[in-house]
This record gives structure tokens, C-alpha cells and sequence, in this order.
């Protein structure tokens, strides 16, 4: 059923199950389109998930990791218990934010933004900091939103729901010593 | 009953009342909860977009940290949960993995074995381990003439098929039923809130509230129950930005299930965290729940 198109196709193809867990059942997706039908978001993405993973199969390395579809998976999981074949979906889209992160194809996405300031109070503090995490997310990369989410944040405020300090952890220096070693040892 | 238990950073600021409402919820059912100490933030969905294995271990780290004597952990939000469940299955499933997680855990002077910690959410506990008799013991007054729509979201009931139906769950509704609420039948109670989506991009996000919350206006609910922070934060602060981008008016109150059986256990609105919702809660309930509203302190 598989067509190795090529041999970098298959490279790609084989890379991307290698950095997923379980994701060799990828080699046995029938391309029922389950998951598409089932996607909250299918309708906003550039090719649904079956599309995707027929990509991926023919080693369109480029044109899948430029797609906007992993940006728009918001990970509720309906494709992965739904799919017949036990393909882990999900965590393929997380495979493919990784990698097109990596080699710098992800566009049009605030996503990767929001991700490294989150992981940035993560690694200084221990904890996501919320009020500040939003701040310096919308400082860098949305200024107008910030003027608009403004109301919001002020309400939030309001109704004590907003922290003004972030708060750090005891031991922060164990954590980062963890992400300092994991990220030694790839991925 | 004992369980470890790991807050997760929303308690702390943006759902305080989700966090006061379990441990008056807990104390009233003689539920003890230690939390995990020194724990760190779970990454939520964003750290396995950028690197799967500092990922993995930061989550990896707070199961390392549960205390040795406790092998339940209870986490309250959905992202938390599915977070610290996965990464012990994870490395349970790929001994080789486990191998890599505990070796960055290592530098920290760290180790977890897989399938120590057994890892549940609070509706469970209260659903299986306190049970209906349980339950029903505890309640001063009945929640009949209230129409809740339970809602359970995504990552508490996927991808993992044994806490319940992934499809259409039926803890949450059961536990509310035991208190004499009347649980309508709400056809997106595990359909997804965008979760970070609000922050990235406002059409998917606000699309994905709207259906939640006309979904529950036609089920006829007079309040929306959340078991997961991140959800109640995204319907109950984004609701009036959902009416402005669509020209809708929904005042649908969105309360965390733990402050509405508080209420049925006869506790106080400032024990259960009362007065931190956007949209507001308590005219409706004080409409329909009159006697449960009057017996409760303020
Ligand atoms: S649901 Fe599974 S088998 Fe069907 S197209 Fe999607 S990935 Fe392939
Ligand atoms: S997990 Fe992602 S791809 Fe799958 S149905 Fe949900 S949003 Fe779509």
C-alpha cells in the first residue's frame, strides 16, 4: 500500500514515525478520512490529516511542513481514538510542529511564539507565569491585539483572576539542570 | 482517603476558586490531598511543539516527586492530566525512553519508575473511590430545579479510553445527578475549547466557544460546569469577545462542578470560591436554586 516515491520520501516518511511514539502505524493508514470528518479545525487547514499524512507517504517533505494543519490542531484527540488503523494522530502533529520548527518552515502561525515564551517562564520560574506570559507575547508579537485584549486582562484583574509576581519554585536549579541535560541528549 | 495531589499553575491565579472549591469539596468528604512539593509547571501542550524530550522530562520530574509513600495522584486540569498520565505510559511502553527521560531526570539527582504513580482526575476519585452512598451522605441540600450541562472537554476523556466513553461521558453527569441536579443532555460535552487557541488565533478559537455555548443554550442548561481550568477560563473570560465577534448574547454562567456540589454539601460562597466569575453566576442560581442559595453563607 505504501509507494516509496523516492529515496528521500522514504527518508522523510521514516523520519517521521522514528520521532513519534507508535507512529510505524503510520505506515497503515487506509486513508479513510476519519480523522478529517472528525477535526474541529479540518475546514481551516491547508490539507486535512489524511491529505497530510498521502503527503508525507510521497515525501512531500517541504509542502507538508510548511502546512498550516499541525498550527491548527488544537490536540483534543478525536482523531486519534476514531482512527480504525490506531494511528497516534496527535502526537504525529507534534512530530511535525518539531520539525517544522526545525527547519524553520512554520509560517503564518503565532503558535511557535506563544510556545517559546511559554517554555522561557517554565525554565526561569519553574511555573507559567499567566499575566506576564500573555504580556510579553503580545508586547513582541501582537501590539494591536494587546490594545485589544486590554478590557480582558483588566476584568481578569478585576475579578482576581490575574497574578501580578510570578512565582519561582524552590529547587529551580534541579529543573534546569533536567532541561539543560534533556536537551543535551536530543530529541 | 490520601492522594497526592498536583495543582497545576491556573489554580494558583486565573481558577483560585477551582482550587478553593476542592479543598472545601475534599475536607467535607474527609478527602485529604498533599500537594506535590516543590513541583514545576507540565508544559501544557506548548513544550512538545519545540522538544519531545525536555518535554517529557519536566513533566517527568513531578511524578519523580510524589511522595513514596502515595501512589494515586490527582490532577485538576485536563492539560496536567493528560500530561503527567501520558509520560508515565510513555515511558511504561518504551523501556528505551524511560531509559533517556530518567537519564535527564538524573542531572537533577532524580529517578521515576514507570507505573508508580497512578495518575486520576477529581471527578473520578469522587465517581468511583467516594461512590453514590458517599456522595448522597454528605448532601444538605438538593440541587433539584437546576439545569446543569456537564462538561468534560478533551484531554481528560482522550486519548486514553479507560476513564470513560471518549465520546460522550457520563462521570460528571452522574455525579451531579446524585445531588438532585438536573443533568441535561449536552451534545459537545467532550467537544474541544481551543484550548491556547484564543491566544493564536481569535476565528478558530471564538468558532470553537460559540458551538459550546449554543450547544448548551438549546440543551436548556441554566449553567455550564467546567472540570478543567483552561476550559472555564476560555467560556467564561472570552464569552463576551465571543458575543462581540459574532453579534450573539450569551450570558451562560460557567462554574467549575466542585463549587455547585459544594453548594449541595451546604458549604459558603466564599469557601467555594463565589465571585470570581466573569459571566455573572449567582442571580441565576439564586433564581433557581432559591433554598440552596439562602442556606449558603456568604
Ligand atoms: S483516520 Fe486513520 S486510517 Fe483513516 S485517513 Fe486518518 S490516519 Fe488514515
Ligand atoms: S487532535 Fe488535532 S488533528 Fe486531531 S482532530 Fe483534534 S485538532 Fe484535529
Amino acid at each position: 500500500m505504501i509507494q516509496m516515491a523516492n529515496k528521500e520520501g522514504t527518508s522523510f516518511l521514516h523520519q517521521v514515525m522514528a520521532e513519534t511514539p507508535r507512529g510505524e502505524r503510520l505506515l497503515h493508514c487506509i486513508q479513510c478520512g476519519s480523522c478529517g470528518g472528525s477535526c474541529p479545525n479540518g475546514p481551516d487547514m491547508d490539507y486535512s490529516p489524511r491529505i497530510l499524512f498521502a503527503l508525507i507517504q510521497a515525501g512531500e517533505r517541504e509542502k507538508v511542513l510548511s502546512a498550516n494543519t499541525m498550527w491548527m490542531c488544537v490536540s483534543c484527540y478525536y482523531c486519534t481514538t476514531r482512527c480504525p488503523q490506531q494511528i497516534p494522530i496527535t502526537d504525529i502533529m507534534y512530530t511535525l510542529k518539531r520539525m517544522s520548527l526545525r527547519e524553520g518552515l512554520a509560517k503564518g502561525t503565532d503558535a511557535p511564539a506563544l510556545a517559546r515564551t511559554f517554555v522561557h517562564y517554565l525554565a526561569t520560574y519553574g511555573r507559567a507565569f499567566e499575566l506576564g506570559l500573555a504580556t510579553r507575547f503580545y508586547l513582541f508579537n501582537k501590539p494591536l491585539a494587546m490594545v485589544k485584549m486590554g478590557p480582558l486582562g483588566l476584568k481578569m484583574l478585576a475579578h482576581g483572576r490575574m497574578s501580578l509576581m510570578p512565582k519561582r519554585i524552590r529547587n529551580i536549579g534541579q529543573l534546569q539542570a533536567i532541561i539543560a541535560k534533556a536537551q543535551d541528549l536530543g530529541d | 482517603m490520601k492522594y497526592a495531589f498536583y495543582p497545576g499553575c491556573s489554580l494558583e491565579a486565573s481558577s483560585a476558586a477551582y482550587a478553593r472549591s476542592i479543598e472545601a469539596v475534599c475536607r467535607a468528604l474527609g478527602i485529604e490531598l498533599v500537594e506535590v512539593d516543590d513541583w514545576n509547571c507540565c508544559g501544557a501542550t506548548e513544550y512538545h511543539s519545540l522538544h519531545r524530550l525536555t518535554a517529557a522530562a519536566v513533566i517527568a520530574r513531578n511524578l519523580a516527586l510524589v511522595d513514596q509513600q502515595l501512589t494515586q495522584l490527582v490532577a485538576p486540569c485536563a492539560a496536567c492530566f493528560l500530561n503527567l498520565k501520558k509520560v508515565d505510559h510513555q515511558m511504561a511502553d518504551e523501556p528505551a525512553w524511560a531509559d533517556k527521560v530518567n537519564a535527564a531526570l538524573a542531572a537533577g539527582g532524580l529517578h521515576y519508575q514507570p507505573g508508580r504513580v497512578k495518575v486520576r482526575h477529581l471527578v473520578e476519585v469522587l465517581h468511583s473511590d467516594v461512590g453514590k452512598e458517599g456522595i448522597q451522605a454528605r448532601v444538605k441540600k438538593s440541587l433539584a430545579g437546576l439545569k446543569v450541562a456537564p462538561y468534560y472537554g478533551c484531554q481528560i476523556v482522550r486519548p486514553f479510553k479507560d476513564w470513560d466513553n471518549p465520546e460522550y461521558p457520563m462521570k460528571l453527569d452522574e455525579l451531579m445527578s446524585w445531588v438532585g441536579a438536573e443533568v441535561v443532555p449536552y451534545p459537545t460535552k467532550a467537544a474541544c475549547c481551543g484550548g491556547h487557541m484564543t491566544q493564536i488565533s481569535e476565528a478558530q478559537a471564538y468558532e470553537l466557544l460559540r458551538r459550546l455555548l449554543q450547544s448548551a443554550v438549546d440543551a436548556g442548561a441554566d449553567v455550564i460546569l467546567c472540570m478543567c481550568p483552561m476550559c472555564q477560563l476560555n467560556l467564561d473570560a472570552y464569552q463576551s469577545a465571543v458575543n462581540s465577534y459574532f453579534g450573539t448574547n450569551y450570558r451562560m454562567p460557567i462554574l467549575f462542578f466542585t463549587q455547585v456540589l459544594g453548594l449541595a454539601f451546604g458549604l459558603s460562597l466564599k469557601e467555594l470560591g463565589f465571585g470570581s466569575e466573569i459571566v455573572a453566576a449567582l442571580p441565576v442560581l439564586r433564581q433557581k436554586v432559591p433554598a440552596v442559595l439562602a442556606a449558603a453563607k456568604s
